[in-house]
């Protein structure tokens, strides 16, 4: 409930965003550009192309999209090292506590689930 | 909090490479001896590796400004793994957003690496010590760390546009202006990533309150 709530709330804040400046200008431009780089060009000095290039077209959202897959990929790989799944053994609710037949043998007519927690 | 290649004059750029070399080889010699100290570290740094690559290339829009931009993640990377560490981190991230996603450059890397990668963590680290030795719940000291060290990184980069760039006008308004032009962005992101600090922290502790344990053991170095 609280996280749903949370999620929610996350969600409104971004899609608020629109909505609350329909009115007026809203680049939503990085502060790269609407605050570094404008300083710089006052200043006389702009910013030069990347040495790589990537900004051009849909190039840019497709580099951002493996960027994404690979640091989700290794933070997810690293976080299933340091914290693994814990494996806990309980009893089916459904069927509660000594409840027969209908489950797996062995296990004295309780149904035993392995949860991955 | 990236800037682009080609702001900085020749001069300045060469003064914060050497401001930053520094921090990044002592971070490489506390990960080879936290590394053989400890068999989980490496994991560690690589979790929180990746972790600051996304958090740092990820743009958030902020609704009450109109724009765009990301938080950092080095408060709670430097919590975790120390400062020297941090700067580690934050120096491949930046490097790779460099080369491949047009944000940065590589005459401006190694002013990025010390207002992300050393203002950061060490402002974040610094808070999270002195905020726990005065007695502050884990949960307040989180969230300081995190805040200040995303204000400390911004105030660094209007610090370093400032000193490049004020010509003959004055420095510290030249910063005051930058520093203002940051803050309906900054303000609001600095809390989000107090609160990042602080939920990371909490998960860790109720899922594996060890690792943090171990963490702190280990020293931020």
């Amino acid at each position: 409930m609280k996280k749903t709530a949370l999620i929610l709330l996350f969600a409104g804040v971004l899609l608020s965003g629109p909505i609350s400046t329909s009115g007026r200008t809203a680049s939503w431009s990085g502060v790269d550009e609407t605050v570094i780089e404008k300083f710089a060009e006052k200043a006389g000095r702009p910013a030069w192309k990347p040495f790589i290039n990537t900004d051009q077209g849909d190039l840019l959202l497709f580099v951002f999209l493996l960027a994404g897959a690979a640091g989700g990929f290794a933070a997810g790989y690293w976080f299933r090292v340091l914290f693994p799944p814990r494996r806990t053994n309980a009893v089916c609710p459904e069927l509660g506590e000594g409840s027969k037949g209908g489950g797996p043998p062995g296990h004295n007519g309780k149904r035993i689930l392995n949860h991955d927690v | 909090m990236h800037i682009s290649e080609g702001l900085l004059p020749a001069s300045w750029a060469i003064l914060w490479y050497a401001a930053a070399i520094p921090f990044v080889a002592r971070g490489l010699r506390d990960l080879r001896r936290r590394s053989e100290e400890a068999p989980w570290f490496k994991p560690l740094v690589g979790l929180v590796g990746a972790a600051v690559f996304l958090i740092s290339c990820m743009p958030i829009p902020v609704p009450s400004a109109g724009t765009c931009s990301h938080p950092c993640g080095t408060g709670i990377a430097a919590i975790l793994i120390g400062p020297g560490l941090t700067v580690v981190v934050a120096s491949i991230a930046l490097t790779l957003q460099a080369l491949f996603l047009a944000h940065g450059g590589l005459t401006t890397l190694g002013a990025n690496i010390v207002s992300m990668g050393v203002a950061g963590a060490y402002v974040g680290y610094g808070t999270w010590l002195i905020t726990r030795r005065l007695g502050l719940p884990w949960v307040a000291a989180a969230f300081l760390a995190g805040l200040l060290s995303d204000w400390a990184t911004y105030a660094t980069t209007s610090f370093e546009l400032a000193a490049a760039l004020h010509g003959g006008g004055s420095l510290t308004t030249m910063f005051s202006l930058i520093l203002l032009a940051f803050v309906p962005t900054q303000l609001p992101l600095g809390i989000l990533e107090g609160f990042l600090c602080t939920g990371t922290l909490k998960f860790i502790r109720s899922r594996k309150p060890d690792l943090l344990r171990a963490a702190a053991a280990g020293g931020a170095a």
